[in-house]
């Protein structure tokens, strides 16, 4: 292989990565360091803490065939009117309130998985009929247009991230005299409000997810060297694991400046982590590759399909459900307007983040670079207070710009496609 | 010397690892009916591509003259325009779109903002008279026989003023009235001038119309027979077609055969979408424990359709018949439950229906049994990996890695992973279908080594292939199946090409000869038969 063609290859393998990191200096630089703020970057995990959960699900949808589900931002609406109605309306206990609220987002999936896969009602058009009635039924449930506030609650808004306490408690940092941010860090952070202090634990927490991962990291790769199974090249591999664990730094640093772990990330962690494992590991998560890479093929290997579907579209329920309730803690009230266009938000972060509109192909960690892409995009441009309209031309054009990298370099480099 | 209508000179096409056309020289004369006969495989269907333009000029060598003058087609537009049409054995007409708007599509009537539908329906019926049709031209495709739709593209291809109408398998799906109309037909056409060629398996029709035959094998012409001249028997033309020599093309086996383990008995099934065509008639059969067993027939003869009802019912309705395994009736109602009585199945199209070509040589390797690799659902990485690279090393794939998409693969070495995704079920009876489609001679005969090596170690194999060849060199047993029948069996030892060709080619006659030969072997089946 020559240099170029290394360097084209290593461009096709990590565009996002690379795209993620030119947007972000880019924005860091036009707004002055405002972008990277501590508390922008807290900023960035809470108003999409929805996208990185509904995209997760998405993925799983989008792997059986390129087929997505319209009907998320309802059901976004739809699970977040009835939490508010159970906990204050008819005051049922806000744990059983929210057990209730992930059975029946997993019900709504089931019933929508059930046309889809076992009578294989296309999805489009099963996901749009869901998209109308949960929209109304969410309606229905609030008495048109009432707004219920679930601030009182504090307890489901300090898990699910919302009002003012929604982090992890600083249990190290409260045993301790706080340790103020040194001078030299202002000067770095120009706008930082004065008087700034680490959150310990947060800080603590970094160190330790950064240590566990280069351990893990470099034990792999002694097994894997011991039965003399492929490794990467010891130099990018090195490379790779100190760049990720930079930005790790970079990122809990930051955080602890704020006000320490957003709980909301701690729900994003573990749904990222969880569905990475099962969509690498796990015997059902290479069905989902399986049936979007070839259908008749997995038939024919004594795979039922139909289950596959069915399970793909159940989780997008549950998870839409997570996010239901996310969305209300947020927001601290319920709507009859809230979860709007979010199906939009997944979808795309799906496709920015190197899913195949054919379906087969796609990673969680893809998809959750591709909605920081979207994140920083939305922050950034929020942050410049450029004009709304113009941020949704901005949002198309990144979307479609990826989905014809992803195209054509599939194809070879050809822009064009062959008339036969 | 007579005056062309048509000349192909030393057409040569090369797919990537095959050279489907080798010199190939075709003449075709002004208003005559040309008849290009081979075995499937044998380049004519390829012959025809080059022509019409499909496979474009500068994709092969050689000159195409037509009326005297060079052709450079590089679509079927170009060719079209000179007259020559070509109908597809596979119909192309949109069935929800009436018959005048397949007639005329791609050639719409009127101005590109206004379609003429009064012009349209009005020729469209003018055409359909021609070819003896008394439908409407508003009629829609679908309310339509297959009989009748092939017609319709004749018609199609007339309003496309054909000088030169090129027909691959025109009678496939027909019955014997609907051929026998459609020949008529075309002799009526050249009664007007119009010039054909049609490619055609039943050679009974080709003596019937044709003026010239031209012999095709292994993409190279044979020989070009003239009736009246020559002998035109369909013995003759056989001989033509097959006549090649069986050198060490196959790796010798020490058979080592046992008992019968495996046994079909009156197996039907119905086309699943027109529910009243029978795709395999009353198929009865057996396989012995380490017997490499061959079903012979042409293309349509539904052998494919046989191994996919029996493979979990994965194709085919009201399927109805017993499979009796090891002495036991099982019953495989579902793919999971052939692959767990140890049956497997290896697609024709490996492309299609066989592999995740997005997939990596790994996952693939590993889809059909990903049991054998799980612990409660949860895959150990390392054992799949250790699973592809024994397999690898055991078919010796061609690969830097397991890793490698098997998208990047050469077609012999996807065929390879597709084998070892099914030897990795660890199946008692594997059923091939076409193993050794559109790869080359090495590869060949690596995969008939491998299949040796499965039978030594007791697994039957169950072998269909379209290349005789193939089924003589390596099979102890062939089946002979034609129009969803099994009309012969044959010992591996003493069958030849031309038996099991008479055998079809009787059967299509509608002889009766076959059905005693098969009352006869399978005497021993009928007496416990239950009829359905």
């Amino acid at each position: 292989m020559n240099s170029s063609s290394k360097v084209l290859d290593f461009v096709r393998k990590y565009t996002m990565i690379i795209a993620l990191v030119l947007v972000t200096v880019f924005f860091t630089v036009q707004t002055g360091g405002k972008l990277v703020l501590p508390s922008n970057v807290n900023n960035l995990i809470a108003q999409n803490a929805y996208v990185f959960v509904l995209a997760t699900g998405m993925l799983l949808c989008i792997l059986t065939g390129g087929n997505i589900d319209l009907s998320v931002g309802s059901i976004v609406c739809f699970v977040g009117a009835l939490s508010a109605v159970f906990m204050i309306n008819a005051k049922i206990d806000p744990v059983l309130a929210v057990l209730l609220c992930f059975l029946i987002g997993t019900v709504i999936g089931a019933w929508q998985a059930f046309w889809i896969a076992y009578v294989r009602i296309p999805p489009f058009i099963v996901t749009l009929s869901g998209m109308l009635i949960f929209r109304g039924l969410s309606n229905v449930v609030l008495k048109n247009g009432m707004t219920i506030s679930v601030s009182k609650k504090t307890g489901f808004m300090s898990v699910f991230g919302g009002g003012a306490n929604c982090y992890f408690p600083d249990y190290i940092g409260d045993r301790m005299a706080d340790v103020k941010v040194p001078k030299f860090i202002y000067d770095i952070y120009p706008g930082l409000p004065p008087e700034s202090k680490f959150n310990i634990t947060c800080l603590v927490a970094t160190v330790l997810a950064i240590v566990i991962f280069v351990t893990m990291t470099v034990l792999n790769r002694k097994k894997r060297q011991k039965k003399e199974y492929e490794v990467e090249k010891f130099v990018p591999w090195c490379i790779k694991l100190v760049v990720i664990s930079l930005a790790v730094a970079a990122f809990g640093f930051s955080l602890s400046m704020h006000k320490g772990i957003p709980s909301v990330l701690l729900i994003i962690l573990g749904v990222v982590i969880i569905y990475s494992y099962i969509t690498s590991n796990t015997r059902v998560g290479r069905y989902f590759y399986a049936v979007g890479g070839n259908e008749k093929a997995t038939k024919l290997s004594g795979i039922n399909t139909n289950k596959v579907y069915f399970l793909a579209y159940t989780n997008m329920g549950l998870l839409s459900a997570l996010a239901g309730l996310i969305t209300v803690a947020r927001l601290t009230t319920a709507t009859a307007q809230s979860g709007q266009s979010y199906e939009m938000d997944a979808i795309a972060s799906c496709f920015i983040g190197g899913a195949s509109a054919y379906g087969g192909i796609g990673t969680v960690p893809g998809v959750i670079i591709g909605a920081l892409l979207m994140g920083v995009i939305n922050l950034g441009m929020n942050t410049m207070k450029v004009d709304q309209n113009m941020q949704q031309v901005v949002k198309g054009l990144v979307l479609l710009a990826a989905v014809i990298f992803d195209v054509v370099s599939k194809r070879g480099g050809k822009l064009i496609a062959k008339n036969t | 010397m007579a005056n062309y209508l048509l000349e192909m000179r030393s057409i040569t096409k090369t797919f990537p690892g095959v050279k489907a056309l080798d010199n190939v020289n075709l003449q075709v004369e002004e208003g005559e009916i040309h008849a290009l006969v081979g075995e499937n495989g044998a380049g004519k269907s390829t012959l025809m591509k080059v022509l019409s333009g499909i496979h474009p000029f500068g994709s092969y060598d050689g000159q195409i003259l037509y009326k005297g003058k060079e052709c450079h087609f590089t679509g079927t537009k170009d060719s079209e325009r000179e007259g020559i049409v070509i109908i597809h054995q596979e119909l192309a007409l949109v069935p929800y779109m009436t018959i005048g708007e397949n007639m005329f599509l791609g050639n719409e009537q009127g101005s590109a903002y206004k379609i003429n539908w009064n012009e349209t329906y009005a020729k469209g019926n003018k055409y359909l008279r021609i070819v003896g049709l008394s439908e409407s031209s508003q009629t829609l495709i679908k309310d339509i026989g297959v009989g009748k739709q092939q017609l319709v593209e004749i018609a199609k291809a007339l309003a496309k003023n054909a000088k030169l109408l090129i027909l691959d398998e025109p009678t496939s799906s027909l019955n014997e009235t609907e051929s026998k109309h459609l020949l008529d037909l075309l002799l009526k056409f050249k009664e007007q001038g119009m010039t054909s060629i049609i490619i055609s398996h039943k050679l009974n029709e080709v003596s019937y119309v044709a003026d010239k035959i031209t012999v095709i094998r292994d993409g190279m012409t044979i020989e070009t027979l003239t009736k009246g001249e020559d002998d035109c028997s369909e013995a003759r033309i056989i001989r033509g077609m097959v006549g090649r020599e069986l050198t060490d093309r196959f790796p010798k086996r020490e058979s080592n055969i046992g008992d019968v383990c495996f046994e079909v008995r009156n197996w039907n099934a119905y086309h699943p979408i027109y529910s009243e065509r029978k795709i395999v008639d009353n198929v009865s059969f057996n396989v012995r424990k380490g017997e490499v067993l061959g079903i012979s027939g042409l293309m349509g003869a539904g052998r494919t359709e046989l191994a996919m009802s029996i493979f979990g019912k994965s194709y085919g309705d009201n399927i109805t018949g017993t499979i009796i395994k090891d002495g036991k009736e099982i019953h495989l109602h579902s793919v999971e439950a052939a692959i767990r009585n140890k049956i497997a199945y290896v697609t024709e199209d490996r492309k299609g229906n066989g592999l995740i070509l997005s997939n990596a040589i790994k996952t693939n390797t590993t889809l059909a049994n990903l049991k054998e690799i799980c612990n409660r659902g949860i895959i150990d990485k390392d054992k799949e990996y250790k699973v592809a690279v024994e397999y690898k090393e055991k078919l010796r794939t061609k690969t830097p890695s397991v890793e490698q998409l098997v998208g990047n693969l050469s077609g012999g070495n996807q065929q390879k992973v597709l084998l070892a995704k099914w030897m990795f079920a660890k199946p008692d009876i594997l059923i091939l279908d076409e193993p050794t489609r559109g790869i080359d001679v090495g590869a060949k005969y690596e995969i008939y080594c491998i299949i040796n090596q499965l039978v030594s170690e007791g697994t039957s194999v169950i072998m269909i292939s379209s290349e005789m060849p193939e089924l003589l060199g390596m099979c102890d047993r062939i089946y002979v199946m034609s129009e969803g029948k099994f009309v012969g069996e044959l010992d591996g030892q003493e069958a030849t090409q031309e038996k099991i060709m008479a055998m079809i080619i009787s059967a299509d006659d509608g002889s009766h000869l076959v059905d005693d030969l098969e009352a006869d072997s399978e005497k021993t089946n009928e007496e416990e038969v239950v009829s359905e």
